[in-house]
């Protein structure tokens, strides 16, 4: 009796690392970052105008993507050149 | 919200390697590192070379990030994939597991020593405080935070490769294809992205102005 209990004490403790993660087909691999967080971009001041960094307001993310698309459109040679 | 991506017009490429010199530059990224590269297929060949300009695509669904023995990838709310160096061990995972190639590991130490991994950031640096020293160091500029775009995008003496947000830079590549006549065949467009948005109007032809 004791010897079976032996066996399965030994064999609880030694499977005790056999799990199997969950298999799901949305990526959990992002929740599960545990580094540092990083900033937001538009919680940033805009540079100086030398630099040209366009304008936004710190902290609106709406004025950043607004600032950022106007860079993006800049892209298009047709309307940057014709407009 | 902008999901940041990476377009590159391979009608366009001339294989200047200035998107590949810019990124360099502006990160200063060590030697033997390329966060960027120019692919040529058919080099040569007369009619048939074409070249794209390829990094880290920023997947939605990431491989490297999927792979990671100590998760260290991130996504940023704009769809940037990144990663912290201070919990990168350089297993090397990532590189096997990215269809881009895009994983960078130095290699400046004796014994094959692999450090830590390295690349592109979209130019948006790292989980350091942005536009500071140590994040310039670890990851390299971070432009997005100075309300810029991508050097080597905005490098690209010929415009061939874009960069932002998937839809905008969708809408500039079809419009260019449009007027242009030919090059959808080149990325698929209808197989990979459909015939257009349901009820949207197909641009326009207008005839080139400014031509010389």
């Amino acid at each position: 009796m004791s010897r079976v209990l032996l066996v399965l004490i030994i064999a609880a403790v030694g499977l005790a690392a056999c799990g199997e993660r969950e298999q799901v087909m949305e990526p959990q691999s992002e929740k599960r970052y545990q580094g540092k967080a990083d900033t937001k971009p538009w919680d940033n001041e805009p540079l100086a105008q030398e630099f040209r960094g366009g304008t936004w307001t710190k902290g609106d993310q709406k004025s950043w993507d607004e600032q950022i698309k106007k860079r993006q459109l800049a892209q298009h040679e047709d309307k940057r050149i014709y407009q | 919200m902008a999901r940041m991506k990476f377009l590159c017009d391979a009608e366009r490429c001339i294989e200047c390697n200035g998107c590949v010199t810019a990124c360099k530059q502006e990160n200063e990224v060590p030697w033997g590192v390329n966060r960027r590269r120019v692919v040529t297929v058919n080099d040569g060949v007369v009619g048939a070379e074409k070249s794209i300009s390829v990094a880290c695509m920023h997947c939605s669904d990431a491989p490297c990030m999927a792979v990671c023995p100590v998760d260290c990838f991130y996504r940023t709310e704009d769809g940037v994939v990144l990663h912290d160096k201070d919990l990168c061990i350089g297993c090397g995972y990532c590189f096997y597991a990215c269809p881009f190639g895009a994983p960078q590991f130095p290699q400046a130490g004796a014994f094959g020593l692999r450090g830590k991994m390295d690349k592109c950031t979209f130019c948006a640096g790292g989980p350091e405080a942005d536009r500071s020293e140590a994040e310039f160091k670890k990851y390299g500029r971070n432009r997005l935070a100075e309300g810029k775009l991508p050097a080597c995008a905005e490098m690209c003496s010929t415009k061939a490769l874009l960069g932002g947000d998937g839809d905008v830079i969708a809408d500039i590549y079809r419009e260019r294809v449009t007027r242009r006549g030919k090059g959808s065949e080149v990325w698929g467009w209808g197989t990979a992205y459909g015939p257009g948005r349901p009820g949207a109007q197909p641009p326009a032809q207008q005839p080139a102005k400014g031509k010389s």
